[in-house]
Order: C-alpha cells, then structure tokens, then sequence
C-alpha cells in the first residue's frame, strides 16, 4: 500500500505532516489537490478526509482515491460531530475565510487538536514592501492582487497568537519559515518570528 | 399521435410460459422463508432475474452489484432483447471502463416489481394462476434491496465490494447501506436523494393519472382482458422524459426546429422537433413496459424517505457506517438535485462516515449519469480504484 518513494510534498505542507501523529484520524480544511492527505495516506496510513471548494481540486483528489467532499468550509463543518477528528487541518485557509475565527472555532470543536498554517503579515519583505512601494504586497508566494486575492484577512504571526490567547487555545507546538525555507522553532520568541518568519504553522489544543 | 394503434402485442419472454430464454439468469428464492414487504404482505418465492459480467474472485471480494433506475433492467451490457438497443450503461461499464468487468464481477438484477423478469404486477401470481395486475402488494425500494440481498446471498457473496446506481437505482444504494452496512463495501448513489421530494412525486401522479385515465388501463386488468393502456404509459413516458433532461439540453438538441415541414400547420401534428422525438420516446417505451409495473415502481419513489424511520434524523441512518460513499450529482439536473445530494452529505458527515462528494457540471439535466461524462467517469473511476486498494483488491493483472 505504501510506496517506496512517497511524491515530495511543499515543505509548509511538509511542517504540518511532522505534526500529526501516524494512524490518526484527519480532517483537510480546504485541502486542495490533495497533495497533503495523499502524503498522510502514503506515509502516516492516516485516516485522511478533506473538504474544497473548487470543482477542479475535489475531482483531483476523488481521481486519486482521497475521501473528499465539495463544500463550502464556512457552512459545512458545523455538520460534523464532536471531537470526530484527532487533528483538523488548516492549511493557508483560515486567511481566505470571511469569519476565520469561527472557522477555528468549528475546528476545534471537530478536532482534538488542529494544525494552522498561515502566511505572515508582518514578515519583513512585507513591511518593506508596504513601506517602500506604498501598495499590497505582491510576492511569489503571495501572487495576487488586492482585487483578486481570495486572502480576505491576512493576520500577522502576533495577532494569530493574540487570538488563540483570545479563544483560550494552547499552542503545544510553532514554527515559522524562514527566508531560506528552513523552518524554525517560534517558541516565545514571538518578536523574531514576526520578523522573519515568512509563514507559521500552529499546532491547537483547547 | 400513432399509439391510437398501439405497437404490435408481442408476449413479453421475460413472462411467457415454459423455459427462461432471454439472456442471463432467473432464480425462485423466498421459497422456504417468505419476503416480508414493508406493507406487511409475505411474499412465497421471489423470481428474481439478473445478470453478471467478469469473474468472481477466490475470495469472492470483488464483487459490484448494479441497481437499476425506475424504468431501467438488468440489460446493463449488450442488445436488448426487446428493443435491439445497447445496454443502458455501456458508457460506464464493460471491460477497461468504469466499472471493469475484467476486474469485478458485476451483477445487475431486475427490481421486485420490474416487468423484464423478476416477479412483479406482469408476473402470474401462483395462488391465482393469472398475473398480478394491480393486486400486486405495494412495495418499496427497501423491499427491492431485500429481495437483492436474498440474490446475493443465493450467490454466496458475503460482502459487496461496492453498490452504485443513479437516480432510483441510488435510492437502492442508499438502502443498502442503511440495511445491510456489513455487507457493503463501498457505495455510490448517483444523481439520488435521501427522500423524494414533493415535485417529484407530483410528477409521478402525473404519470400515474395518465396510465389510470386510459379506458385500456381496464381498473388494471387489461392483461386479462386483452387490451393494453398504451396511449397511458405513453404520456406518462413524455411527461416523466421532460423532467430527465434540461431546458438547456432540449434547446440545444432542438430548439424550435419543425419536424419535416417548412411551416407550422396550424393543427396539432407534432409539427416541432421536440415533439416529434417525445412522441418517439412515448411509443418505443410502451413496447419493452408494463403499465402496471410504472403505477407500482413509481409509487415505491414516491415511499422512498430514509430519515422517515429515524425520528426524521438522516444521520442516524448512517451512523458510525463502516461503509465508504461516494455521493455524485449533476449540475443542470433538476429532477434530484445537486441541494438533495449535499443532505445526504451532511447526513453521512453528521454520522462521521467516510464520503467524497463531487458535483459534476453538466448541461444534459438528470440523464447526464447514463451518458458519456469524462469528469464524471474519472472521478467514479478513481474512488472505485481508491477503495480497491483499501480493500487489498489486486490491480487488474496485465
């Protein structure tokens, strides 16, 4: 069942697989073509489910034996049970949410953990940009415009942090990504990761 | 309209008497223990007739059992032995398509209630001696999937390796799932809903009122007294195909083009194209359908509410499911909805079952599941061969 090479996933995907336990159960939030839950499938023998939007990503990933559902996030998790996953993924979604936080909410109320993974705001390529050229930042990784970005509420490192300190949530593990690609450990330094890191990835318990 | 005359009465082989010679298989079950319907009526032997394709596998897990729509059969594959036609899903099924049958071994069975084999209002009733008519017992799409269990059983598979079929043959996947969850593997219910809801059982009584208006329709009893309601089933055949197209489909296959003509004729020909092929439809179905079967098939539709024996609840039909779905719809279909696919999402999320759902745009109205759909097959395709591997299914050996 498990092939000897496993396909190369991105490496923010990459930082989020590290962090889910082998033969769990996973829920994809916007999960896309599916490149992480076949990953976790392959690799982990997690038990993998996912819900996208985009027509083109569900038959991607259904073509490929993944257990997805079409839907819109911000409607369809409220029908899922308590506690029916050990782990709701959110990966560069929560960004393109109109209610982000009741997105997280519902998650951590599916889940028993969740793993979040965001762009950052504040990093410093951003803050230059913004400061230096006066308009929305456009990046590889960040390749729209402000008309066309389906990243409605972009947040930074800290007020991603303020948050989970808002909602109650424990942060049991972070790391941000850094200029390189490499990832590193946030821990408290909050302040470092804001700066530098070009993306998180938050691991959630209530 | 030529039904005034009516088709030639050729005796349907699926009912004349002595041996069985269409293709595939008729077996007697229910002989020893009866079949108790919903309604509460016993029925003592069950002919049920079917088919199967491709080799059952040592350990007998390779098996898909395909269920039919309202007016389909079990002539999945090959010439239709009463209209000379293909089967009606060549498209998804046959060797290196779909549903592969030199992978699975595939079994497709006339309905309880059907007229092409299976014992229903065309078939003779033992006690009487004369067909059933409509003293046939009213009965419902959990009573079909019985008497399907009662055929697999016979067949010594213990565990379907999937069950699919669209529309009507989706509400069957559905009860088999509710019924029979351990035996089922996997489970495709296409362009289907949970419960059918009250436009399309509107649409039945329309069908219905035209078979019961037709003075051959005889209180039911035209077999015994040679007649046949055919001018009924006719209409209730146009009205019922209207509603598994789409608007968009009808206008780009037709418009309003005329039939033959240059100019209308001021009169009540079939002077438009849409007509012309209506009246076609109408005509070719009376041929290979038994009136009475349409009364009774569509009124177990018009039963159909899974959630009904659940305190109204969908998701405690499904819950803790060990089954695998894959819920599909269609986008311009407006028989069942896309909207009554997503509930029974909902439902089987809500009861924590595995599902994929896709929604498969498509101009061609509800019949898009019988017809040539790439995305659809892909994606239909794809879960069967994901739930292969999850079952330890070999691939197909080349």
């Amino acid at each position: 069942m498990t092939p000897a090479n496993p396909k190369a996933i991105r490496v923010d995907l990459q930082l989020i697989a590290d962090m889910i336990e082998p033969g769990t159960k996973v829920l994809d939030v916007g999960c896309g073509n599916g490149d992480l839950l076949e990953y976790l499938w392959r690799t982990k023998q997690v038990d993998g489910r996912g819900i996208e939007i985009s027509t083109q990503g569900v038959q991607a990933c259904v073509s490929a034996g993944l257990s997805v559902v079409q839907g819109d996030v911000e409607k369809d998790l409220r029908n899922y049970p308590d506690g029916a996953f050990d782990y709701v993924i959110l990966s560069q979604t929560v960004q393109a949410m109109m209610d982000p936080k009741g997105v997280i909410e519902q998650a951590m109320r599916i889940g028993k953990r969740a793993v979040v993974s965001l762009p950052n705001f504040a990093y410093w390529r951003v803050r230059l940009y913004v400061m230096f050229k006066g308009r929305m930042p456009v990046s590889e990784s960040l390749p729209y415009e402000w008309y066309n970005t389906p990243n409605i509420h972009f947040c930074t490192i800290r007020d991603f942090v303020r948050l989970t300190r808002h909602m109650g949530l424990t942060i049991e593990r972070s790391l941000f990504l850094d200029e390189e690609g490499s990832s590193r450990t946030m821990g408290n330094s909050i302040a470092t990761a804001n700066w530098f890191g070009e993306q998180a990835v938050f691991l959630l318990k209530k | 309209m030529s039904t005034d005359q009516g088709p030639t009465d050729s005796p349907n082989p699926a009912y004349a008497d002595g041996a069985w010679t269409l293709p595939g298989d008729r077996v007697r079950l229910a002989e020893d223990q009866a079949l108790r319907l919903d309604s509460g009526v016993e029925l003592e032997g069950v002919d049920v007739a079917y088919q199967t394709w491709g080799q059952l596998n040592a350990d007998k897990s390779n098996a898909v059992l395909i269920c039919h729509a309202l007016t389909g059969d079990h002539f999945v594959l090959g010439e239709h032995p009463l209209t000379g036609k293909g089967g009606w899903w060549e498209a998804v099924v046959g060797a290196g398509k779909v549903i592969d049958t030199d992978r699975y071994f595939v079994i497709c069975s006339n309905i309880l209630g059907g007229c092409m084999g299976s014992t229903g209002p065309r078939a003779v009733n033992r006690e009487t001696g004369q067909p059933w008519g409509k003293d046939f017992p009213v009965i419902t799409i959990g009573d079909m999937v019985r008497a399907q269990k009662l055929l697999i059983d016979h067949l010594g598979i213990e565990k379907l390796f999937a069950v699919v079929g669209g529309s009507m043959g989706g509400m069957q996947v559905l009860e088999w799932a509710c019924q029979f969850p351990d035996n089922v593997f996997a489970a495709v219910p296409i362009a289907a809903a949970a419960r059918h809801s009250a436009q399309n059982i509107a649409f039945h009584e329309v069908g219905r009122q035209a078979i019961i208006a037709d003075p051959d329709w005889r209180q039911g009893n035209y077999l015994a007294e040679g007649t046949r309601p055919y001018r009924g089933l006719a209409v209730a055949r146009m009205a019922a195909h209207i509603t598994y197209l789409s608007e968009a489909a009808l206008t780009r296959k037709f418009g309003r083009n005329l039939q033959d003509r240059d100019s209308v004729t001021y009169g009540f020909e079939a002077d438009f194209q849409v007509e012309s092929y209506l009246r076609h439809q109408g005509n070719t179905f009376v041929d290979r359908f038994d009136a009475n079967a349409y009364l009774f098939i569509t009124r177990a539709m018009d039963y159909f509410d899974i959630a009904d024996r659940f305190d109204g609840h969908l998701a405690n039909a499904f819950k803790d499911t060990p089954v695998r779905f894959l819920v599909m719809s269609f986008t311009s279909d407006w028989l069942y909805p896309t909207r009554e696919s997503r509930e029974i999402v909902h439902a089987l999320n809500a009861g924590g079952a595995n599902v994929s759902f896709v929604e498969i745009a498509s101009d061609k109205g509800h019949d898009a599941f019988l017809l040539d759909e790439p995305e659809f097959h892909k994606v239909f395709e794809g879960f069967l061969e994901g739930c292969a591997e999850h079952r330890g299914l070999n691939r197909k050996s080349t």
